[in-house]
């Protein structure tokens, strides 16, 4: 078929809302820019293990330790279906593991802050995840026939993740007085950073209306981040938590929360590579990458040898 | 020595009665391990009661450029569809 038959075939498939499938032709930009966010989106879920990873030996019981450890299992399950559907498009996980020890893939920078107390987990579960849920939920209906099928997958999955935070902090909540004041710094310092998790405003996002046009997204950065705000907000009243932004408040004419000023310097900052931990993270990764170089070795030695 | 194991895509049967449906792939060295890591990727809750597991390389698939063709045959055939034949409404059951 020729090349404008095939574009003009992408086109009408997406225009009628039926999903792009591994072996149909699609533009070189729609394939780059696909597996360019899978490629990120597997990352955030690998490097996403660390921060709450580092808590499993110091759950404070061992109902704690079992849903952090299921909750950590399930994030490297999720990278996992992710690099499979990079996969579909050509690429190769082991190279784009490669390229995240290199510096030269992105994850999410919210994973470049540190976990400081038991709350974390908990804040983690609340914002980072309900931020990653906001996000994800539009991500089923992607023009890109596998990653959306992984994203209903992961979609159920982060219920729990978020469901099991909240009732983290719940039960802290009716704790001391000092558990109380642990939740609440901990949302302090998690609430800014969750709000960047959607990325930079519609203004300066450049590739926001091509992303749209392909149907990859559905809803802006600055859009999802309202609903975000305006989902969180109330469930912070009935956790008694202040979220920290003076600015935060309903506005009935618009029907939503209005709310402050993202600090996007500080985004910018750690995005590039800049952040709290941005070098452990890396660093842990390329150790487990790695040291686990002769298991693989081994493993393929082993069946060549029976074959 | 680089270590690539092959890719195996994964099938798994949600519950008895239901065929098995392809649910994405993994790197593994041999079948063996192919199964373990589709049981701990796949089915962590319960989806499966069975899985199959085969090399990529082995399956062959019809190709999205000879899809107007490759199909034609089934296309032109609508007496093969209930729809395609008159009865009048009074008659029970059919």
């Amino acid at each position: 078929m020729s090349r404008l038959l095939n574009e003009e075939h992408f086109d009408q498939t997406i225009a009628a809302e039926r999903r792009i499938e591994p072996r149909d032709w699609m533009p070189e930009g729609y394939r780059r820019t696909m597996i360019r966010q899978i490629a990120q989106h597997a990352h955030s879920e690998i490097i996403g293990m660390q921060p709450e990873g580092e808590w499993i030996t110091k759950a404070p019981s061992l109902r704690r330790k079992a849903i952090l450890l299921a909750k950590v299992q399930d994030e490297a399950g999720h990278g996992l279906y992710l690099y499979s559907a990079t996969e579909t498009l050509g690429a190769d996980r082991t190279e784009l593991t490669e390229k995240l020890i290199a510096g030269k893939q992105k994850y999410s920078s919210i994973f470049n802050y540190p976990t400081l107390t038991f709350a974390d987990v908990g804040v983690i579960g609340w914002l980072v995840d309900g931020a990653a849920i906001c996000n994800q939920v539009p991500l089923c209906r992607c023009s890109y026939g596998p990653y959306a099928r992984t994203m209903i997958r992961i979609c159920k999955e982060e219920s729990f993740h978020q469901r099991q935070g909240y009732e983290l902090l719940m039960t802290m909540m009716r704790g001391t007085m000092a558990q109380r004041e642990m939740v609440q710094d901990a949302t302090n310092r998690w609430w800014w950073p969750s709000l960047m998790m959607f990325g930079p405003p519609d203004s300066e996002s450049p590739n926001t209306a091509q992303s749209m046009a392909w149907k990859i997204k559905r809803h802006t950065n600055d859009e999802l981040r309202q609903r975000f705000v305006d989902m969180a907000a109330p469930q912070a009243d009935a956790l008694g938590v202040r979220l920290p932004d003076p600015e935060l408040r309903w506005n009935s004419d618009r029907s939503h929360y209005d709310f402050g000023a993202v600090d996007w310097d500080e985004f910018r900052r750690v995005i590039s590579g800049n952040g709290p931990c941005n070098a452990e993270r890396v660093e842990n990764r390329r150790r487990a990458h790695e040291d686990g170089a002769w298991v693989r070795e081994a493993a393929a030695a082993y069946a060549a040898k029976r074959a | 020595m680089k270590a690539e194991w092959p890719l195996y895509e994964v099938f798994v049967r949600g519950k008895r009665g239901l065929a098995h449906v392809h649910v994405g792939s993994l790197r593994a060295a041999d079948d063996e391990m192919a199964l373990h890591n589709a049981r701990d990727v796949y089915t962590r809750r319960n989806e499966g009661v069975s899985i199959w597991v085969v090399r990529a390389s082995q399956i062959a698939a019809s190709s999205p450029d000879e899809k107007d063709p490759f199909f034609a045959p089934s296309a032109d055939k609508v007496y093969r569809h209930p729809t395609f034949y008159d009865l009048p409404d009074d008659i029970p059951h059919i």
